[in-house]
């Protein structure tokens, strides 16, 4: 089934790779701005710290408004295994904690923390592990999680999940392939900082124990390559590979079937096949968490593109508006007809809706296409079923039905091509003569099916919900109809019992005062005195009837107390007593007439 | 002769087996059928509004399953009525009208200061999303509530609103045009 361990290993060391099917080869674009090192930034005004930037659960709050913050001060604490803190990216305070334009494709806002920076640039106290080969794992992970890491190569997941593993690991693989034209960050960043990723390495080897470390590097980057080479000479188990260039090698089941031919199951993981990814840039952030104590506050971001003037690479703090990077980047306006900015590279990015769009952790490149560098998308034509799109697909999938279905919207069908295996890799928009925004229809389809199974889970509670108290009301209905029928037994009962004699005694008074009046004998003390026994009488039956009803209203209070099943079932029967009771007054006020 | 009455009473015992043996699967392997009106209300979007003109989703999948039309749910929409044309073998037909018009997703919310606590709009609320008691603040369960409108008519002091769901960026559909700008620049020229 896979190629083994020693197989892999043999062919890695000779350089003779795998392949995955299908991939394209856009122009790369990329010495636009991998010419001349990273550049610091000064400390801006203001930043737009989003409170989710991966995925997953976003942390809780740890600051108000009007707190003041220090560098690296955490914002928000991880208290689902699913969610990363952020960091306050300098010191000041925080102005505000509002919806703020989210970096992503709709723009939609979401909360965030807006610091104003006080320009100290004071850091919080840093706590640094002294050595880490002699502290656990878990406290590792737990201080990789601390720091805020999640993947920076594009998916942000979380990546102290990614690190608590406890399956068997043949490779650990360092992705540092950087497919994508134009984007030109971890190119730099292994140049520069080759030594501080192999730290990073270093302790991800010492947390998950691989058999072999991997690091991959695209071959348009030798220079990289070189760099990586030379950090990790000391080390048998590390191998440095160059991977030749094609888009998307970099994707994660790509690159694993590069590598090892492996491939990892339609919804699996890689470590179902052995192995574990990490990005560059991701493995610098866990070296500064560990040895330097430092949080993930700033990443390298790509400004390029022949809208910018001076096109190039830059360290900017996780909530930098884009705004400001376009100073630095020089933008020309005189290149665009109209304002276009691109966050992330040409074949995966997307136009942002705002100016003041963050840098999240998974920025890692601003877009400014002169007017004929990129052309904006043209309309799109009828699928010709070329079958282009099919033959470039990595993912082995039909795009073209894929399509089909997903515009028609039959979800089911294009969930049964594996719509879901589908790594939204650009490539068969890329090569369709039609022009047809492909990976748009299946984002799309995407999010439909995942609302439509939300709502199905949400219409099968109301289900429930409307069936329980349906059944409830029909219980209170039995109760309230058993009840009424005891009342009016028991009303049957003192009727016959002493309610008759009264009756009678009533009829033998009429009849006595009939006779009387007949008799014309005017004898009226007579007739007052019966009068008199008459309301005796009446005044003897009243208190009775009152307990009995008394009696009643405590019965129907503990019966509502007995059926509390739902929380809302329960205040409605809260509610229900004082509908009851009027019922027994008026149930009193009958006995009281019948009289 | 006799090879005559032979192969008919051989044949005649293979019968009485075989039928012996079908009776026996008909009874032992009897699969119990999912009921039409169980599959029909499993397509309904369980709101429980009431605008088909029916007390309730359930009774109007036995309307349904009677040869009642399938385009009277305004909350399930187009969806719903493609899936019951595909179950009921019938024509998909538009949304009739008459029956209200599909709208955005939205969940009631009452003004909690000018709620006067007359439990009312819990008396009306199928899915008991309410949360309240007599002469206390009431107030709607989000999560719970699948924005029927049924409890804004009983309410004395009009005090509930029904509000859109604000959608986020997790269940965002991808369409442009409900946002100013933005596209994905997914063609790069070669
Ligand atoms: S976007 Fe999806 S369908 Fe298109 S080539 Fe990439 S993986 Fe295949
Ligand atoms: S590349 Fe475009 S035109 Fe060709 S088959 Fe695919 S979708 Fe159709
Ligand atoms: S709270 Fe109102 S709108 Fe929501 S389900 Fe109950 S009655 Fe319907």
């Amino acid at each position: 089934m896979f190629a083994n361990y020693d197989k892999i290993i043999e062919r890695i060391s000779l350089n003779q790779l795998w392949d995955f099917p299908g991939g394209v080869h856009p122009p790369q674009q990329k010495t636009l701005s991998n010419q001349s090192s990273i550049e610091y930034l000064q400390v801006e005004k203001t930043y737009y710290v989003p409170v989710k930037q991966h995925i997953g659960i976003e942390g809780k709050l740890l600051v108000c408004e009007g707190d003041k913050v220090l560098k690296g001060q955490a914002l928000t604490t991880s208290e689902a295994p699913f969610s990363v803190p952020v960091h306050a990216p300098t010191s000041g305070a925080v102005t505000k904690i509002t919806n703020h334009v989210s970096a992503h494709p709709s723009g939609i806002p979401e909360l965030s923390v807006i610091i104003d920076a006080d320009g100290q640039d004071t850091w919080i106290e840093l706590d640094p592990v002294p050595d880490y080969a002699k502290t656990s794992k878990s406290e590792l992970i737990e201080r990789i999680c601390d720091a805020g890491i999640s993947g920076m190569g594009g998916a942000g997941f979380p990546t102290h999940i990614k690190t608590n593993n406890s399956k068997p690991l043949e490779f650990l693989i360092i992705n540092g392939i950087e497919c994508e034209p134009y984007i030109s960050s971890d190119d730099r960043l292994m140049r520069e900082h080759a030594w501080q990723i192999r730290q990073g390495i270093d302790i991800l080897v010492h947390i998950l124990q691989p058999k072999q470390v991997i690091v991959a590097v695209e071959d348009n980057k030798p220079e990289a390559l070189e760099t990586m080479s030379i950090a990790c000479q000391q080390k048998i188990n590390y191998q440095v590979v160059s991977v030749p260039t094609k888009y998307p090698a970099g994707g994660e089941k790509q690159l694993i079937q590069v590598l090892t031919s492996r491939e990892v199951p339609a919804n699996g993981l890689p470590i179902d096949v052995g192995c574990i990814m990490y990005n560059v840039a991701t493995c610098y952030a866990i070296a500064d968490a560990i040895v330097e104590g430092k949080p993930l506050i700033e990443r390298v971001v790509t400004l390029t593109g022949e809208g910018f003037k001076s096109p190039k690479n830059v360290w900017a703090r996780l909530g930098t508006p884009i705004q400001s990077l376009l100073t630095y980047g020089d933008y020309d306006q005189s290149q665009q007809s109209s304002p276009r900015f691109i966050m992330g590279g040409p074949m995966m990015g997307f136009t942002v809706t705002s100016m003041l769009t963050p840098i999240v952790k998974i920025s890692n490149c601003i877009l400014v296409p002169a007017d004929n560098e990129l052309p904006h998308p043209e309309d799109e034509r009828a699928c010709i079923r070329c079958s282009a799109c099919s033959d470039v697909c990595p993912a082995s999938l039909l795009p073209q039905q894929l399509f089909w279905y997903s515009k028609a919207k039959e979800l089911e069908k294009a969930e049964e091509y594996n719509l879901f295996d589908c790594i939204e890799c650009g490539a068969c928009a890329y090569v369709c003569p039609s022009e047809i925004p492909l990976v748009h229809y299946y984002r799309q389809a995407k999010a439909d099916i995942r609302n439509q199974k939300e709502e199905k889970e949400k219409s099968d509670k109301a289900k429930i919900r409307f069936e329980a108290r349906k059944a409830r009301l029909l219980k209170e209905k039995e109760q309230r109809e058993e009840k009424h029928r005891l009342a009016a037994e028991a009303r049957k009962a003192s009727l016959s019992t002493d309610g008759g004699g009264t009756k009678d005694k009533i009829a033998a008074a009429l009849a006595r005062a009939k006779a009387k009046k007949e008799a014309l004998a005017k004898q009226e003390a007579l007739a007052e005195k019966e009068a008199l026994a008459k309301q005796e009488a009446l005044a003897k039956q009243a208190p009775h009837i009152a307990d009995l009803a008394e009696s009643e209203k405590t019965k129907a209070v503990s019966v509502s107390e007995v059926s509390t099943e739902v929380v809302a079932s329960q205040t409605a029967q809260g509610a229900s007593p004082a509908k009851d009771s009027p019922e027994d007054d008026a149930a009193a006020n009958e006995e009281t007439k019948e009289l | 002769m006799t090879l005559t009455v032979f192969a008919l009473a051989a044949i005649a015992l293979l019968a009485l087996i075989f039928g012996a043996l079908l009776g026996f699967a008909a009874i032992r392997f009897k699969v119990e059928g999912d009921p039409l009106v169980d599959q029909i209300d499993a397509i309904l979007p369980q709101t429980q509004c009431g605008q088909c003109g029916y007390p309730g989703c359930k009774p109007y999948a036995e309307a349904i399953a009677n040869g009642d039309d399938i385009n009277k749910c305004p909350p399930g929409g187009e969806t719903t009525i493609r899936e019951l044309s595909a179950l009921m073998g019938v024509e998909a037909k538009p949304l009739d009208a008459a029956h209200g018009v599909e709208d955005v997703k939205k969940v009631a919310f009452i003004r909690e200061d000018e709620c006067i606590g007359c439990t009312k709009c819990i008396q009306a609320c199928p899915v008991d999303a309410i949360l309240g008691a007599a002469k206390q603040m009431h107030t709607i369960l989000i999560d719970e509530c699948t924005g029927c409108d049924l409890c804004v008519d009983p309410c004395p002091v009009d005090c509930i609103d029904m509000v859109p769901v604000e959608v986020d960026s997790s269940h965002w559909e991808w369409k442009f045009n409900k946002v100013p700008v933005g596209d994905i620049p997914i063609r790069q020229m070669s």
